[in-house]
């Protein structure tokens, strides 16, 4: 008796299950719906830890504002951790693309991490695009699946030499700024374009990455009428606070991330009278940079600054190269045409469009840090004062001209007397 | 000692079979990862586990050899040159290593080694025109030998293996060896062993060479892994993190760091793509290590099963017995 009964439930327990199997997967025709799987290479810990986090925060304010679709593709967001170094960032890499099949990575940070992939990502054909400034992966050695929408490290800081010759006057500059590669191509592209205008950089500093004291440093400052300093992270609150306790007066410029947006809260009066340059700057009027700006607002309640809007623009030219595609990303090679053949006028950082070895051109804004015009509760701003539209990597130079010479290091261009 | 063949043969062929069982390309390039750090681990094992000889500046002797390989390879020499030359650079800087070091023990040993660590650090860092500084020195291709290309993730993990079992077999054959015994010696007595007529001084010296060759050896299959090497391979917590494996897994045992080196990787590669604070993690695990086997996974593990075996033969009311009468209590 029992027996049959259980035959019986077993056999009608094997025609539901057949019926749901075919009920839950109706056709196989789906793979146009397959979603666009997208890596993100950060850094959640160590030193670098807070600018990797304000990438993810733009990343994720991007997909959100879209719903998780580019190009017309639902997406998933595979995030990796690099912890910074070099070798974590080649496994993190080979994660993403061998374990998680991503269709194209954003990131990395670090200049050194974006070297230790490079190679890695040709070989694969994975479209990265990175916000690491290594300059002569889009120069002398470029790399055919870089996409560099952010900007190379002299791209900022060679409109800022122009100006500080031609519009401050300054004659006579020391440069302070971190001894790795950012710090050298930062200083490198102010010298060269501050020279270029009759300028002369008088002395060149490199205090270490991690430096608790920089008054030896701030001693060694003087025989000048400016200081450009290239600090990075968190490093700029510390030498403004100990360049104004030393009773310093030059007035002083800064790179892109010496006086970031998101180093405003944390500022006090030192940073008055700082001169940036940089190519996104909070203070832009337009819809592109409000809807960002308050869509880091709505899901993180963070003021952003570069590394947020610049992961966020990349998210931008994917999406604008996915659609051009069609959502087609089966041949890579066309695909990083259609990534270089993007040109946009509604990102967070105005319009961009792209030169043949990828790397964007852009505004470059120069902006004064004052009290004038604060938005979002912070006591202090960066106003612009000044644009510089369409800037490319090779500022004024003839491209053959700038790539003749050797990329900036701590040593080119040399000091000259003067 | 049949069981003990049976189960080396078996740990052998599941490390064989590992490119076939595990079809995920990823996976396998990780278990590359754990052989090349554990080839580091043994090394340094060889120095803190027999010798009693902590150091912390082993990430410059691989590193060393590392930079040593990247060069000739980027100069445009062959890969046979390269190895040489990195085994070269690696076994030159040991010896001076362990010429400077050497002079003191204990706490003194440990920071020389640090700051000779961060001497070759700094260089690395320092001397751009022969390290290219932060941005490293990319390798193109790896080597070939005997026309087996180790460019896929397979052909790597093949090649790891085979030095990795022969790193082994050379600690197994070193540490069984009259010299093994003798630089046991110098760790638990070295002024008897003083006494006895030993030279303390070369046996540590040799010690520490054959530890500085199998770091080298490993700095080569790490720049040949990442086809990349820059100043944070060499960086302190480099080699904190091989102490920390060696130490994890169990110092002065054979096993213990090639299980402490696949912990950490483990953890940093693999866990960490599931949490965010995987450093922590690493810290909690290395602290309940600390709390529950201060002697390391490997002896632990092993000291836990003698237990349970022993509790498990014995029977019950012959305990009760023998705690009766403690006299008759046979030594275990």
């Amino acid at each position: 008796m029992s027996r049959t009964v259980s035959r019986r439930k077993l056999l009608a327990g094997a025609a539901a299950g057949t019926a749901a199997v075919a009920m839950r997967f109706p056709a196989p025709a789906i793979a146009q719906a397959a979603p666009f799987r997208l890596g993100l290479l950060t850094v959640k810990t160590g030193p670098l830890a807070q600018g990797g986090i304000l990438m993810e925060q733009g990343v994720l304010t991007y997909l959100k504002e879209k719903n998780y679709t580019l190009g017309g593709r639902k997406t998933d967001l595979f995030t990796a951790d690099t912890g910074g170094n070099p070798a974590g960032a080649k496994t993190k890499a080979q994660e993403l693309v061998e374990r998680d099949k991503v269709d194209a990575i954003v990131g990395p940070l670090a200049a050194f991490e974006l070297y230790a992939i490079s190679e890695y990502i040709t070989q694969q054909k994975v479209p990265t695009l990175s916000l690491a400034a290594a300059d002569n992966l889009t120069q002398r050695t470029p790399n055919p699946f870089l996409l560099r929408a952010s900007a190379t490290s002299s791209q900022a800081t060679q409109p800022l030499g122009h100006y500080a010759a031609t519009e401050l006057k300054h004659k006579r500059t020391v440069t302070v700024s971190e001894d790795f590669a950012f710090g050298h191509e930062q200083m490198g592209g102010y010298q060269a374009a501050f020279a270029k205008d009759g300028g002369c950089v008088v002395n060149k500093l490199w205090p270490p990455l991690v430096t608790p004291d920089y008054t030896p440093y701030i001693a060694q400052i003087g025989d000048c009428d400016c200081v450009c300093q290239g600090f990075a992270g968190s490093n700029p609150l510390r030498f403004m606070k100990q360049y104004a306790n030393a009773g310093m007066k030059y007035p002083v410029l800064a790179g892109e991330a010496g006086a970031d947006d998101f180093l405003l809260k944390s500022f006090g009066d030192e940073a008055l009278g700082l001169v940036s340059a940089a190519p996104y700057t909070l203070d832009l009027e337009s819809d592109g940079n409000q809807r960002f700006v308050s869509g880091m607002l709505k899901n993180f309640d963070a003021i952003p600054g570069q590394y947020a809007a610049l992961l966020y623009g990349n998210c931008q030219v994917l999406d604008a190269a996915l659609h051009a595609a069609g959502g087609d990303i089966g041949d890579k090679e066309k695909f990083m045409a259609a990534l270089r053949n993007v040109s946009l006028t509604d990102t967070p950082r105005g319009p961009l469009k792209f030169d043949h070895l990828n790397n964007v051109i852009g505004t470059i804004y120069i902006r004064r840090t004052g009290r004038e015009g604060a938005k979002y509760g912070l006591k202090l701003w960066n106003k612009t004062i000044k644009t510089y539209e369409n800037v490319s990597q090779f500022w004024t130079w003839p491209e053959k001209e700038f790539l003749a010479h050797p990329v900036y290091s701590r040593d080119y261009p040399p000091l000259t007397k003067c | 000692m049949t069981v003990r063949h049976a189960l080396l043969a078996a740990a052998i062929l599941a490390l064989i079979a590992v490119p076939y069982a595990i079809t995920e390309q990823y996976y396998v390039n990780i278990a590359s990862q754990i052989l090349l750090y554990a080839v580091f681990a043994l090394g340094l094992n060889i120095l803190v586990g027999y010798g009693g000889l902590v150091s912390l500046g082993h990430a410059g002797l691989s590193g060393v050899a590392s930079y040593a390989a990247a060069y000739l390879l980027a100069a445009g020499h062959g890969h046979v040159v390269a190895i040489a030359g990195a085994l070269a650079a690696g076994l030159v800087t040991t010896a001076g290593f362990a010429a400077l070091s050497l002079r003191a023990s204990g706490i003194s040993f440990i920071m020389i080694t640090l700051a000779l660590g961060e001497i070759i650090w700094g260089l690395a860092y320092r001397w751009i025109s022969i390290t290219n500084g932060d941005n490293g020195i990319s390798v193109a291709t790896r080597p070939a030998p005997f026309g087996l290309s180790l460019a896929s993730a397979d052909g790597f993990y093949d090649a790891t293996l085979i030095v990795f079992l022969i790193a082994v077999a050379a600690c197994a054959i070193f540490v069984h060896s009259p010299f093994g015994a003798a630089l046991a010696g110098t760790r638990d007595q070295p002024r008897r062993m003083n006494a006895l007529g030993f030279h303390v001084w070369l046996i540590r010296f040799w010690a520490f060479m054959f530890s500085g060759l199998l770091s080298a050896v490993a700095g080569i299959l790490f720049v040949y892994y990442n086809e990349f090497i820059s100043p944070q391979a060499l960086a302190l917590t480099a080699s904190a993190e091989g102490l920390l494996m060696v130490i994890s897994g169990g110092a002065g045992t054979l096993l213990g760091p090639v299980v402490g080196a696949a912990l950490v990787v483990i953890v940093k590669n693999v866990v960490s793509a599931y949490i965010a604070r995987w450093n922590f993690l690493l810290g909690a695990i290395f602290v309940l290590i600390v709390v529950f086997m201060p002697e390391g996974l490997v002896p632990g593990t092993v000291r836990l099963f003698r237990v349970a075996w022993r509790s498990a033969r014995r029977p019950k009311p012959a305990t009760a017995a023998a705690a009766a009468t403690p006299a008759g209590e046979p030594k275990p």
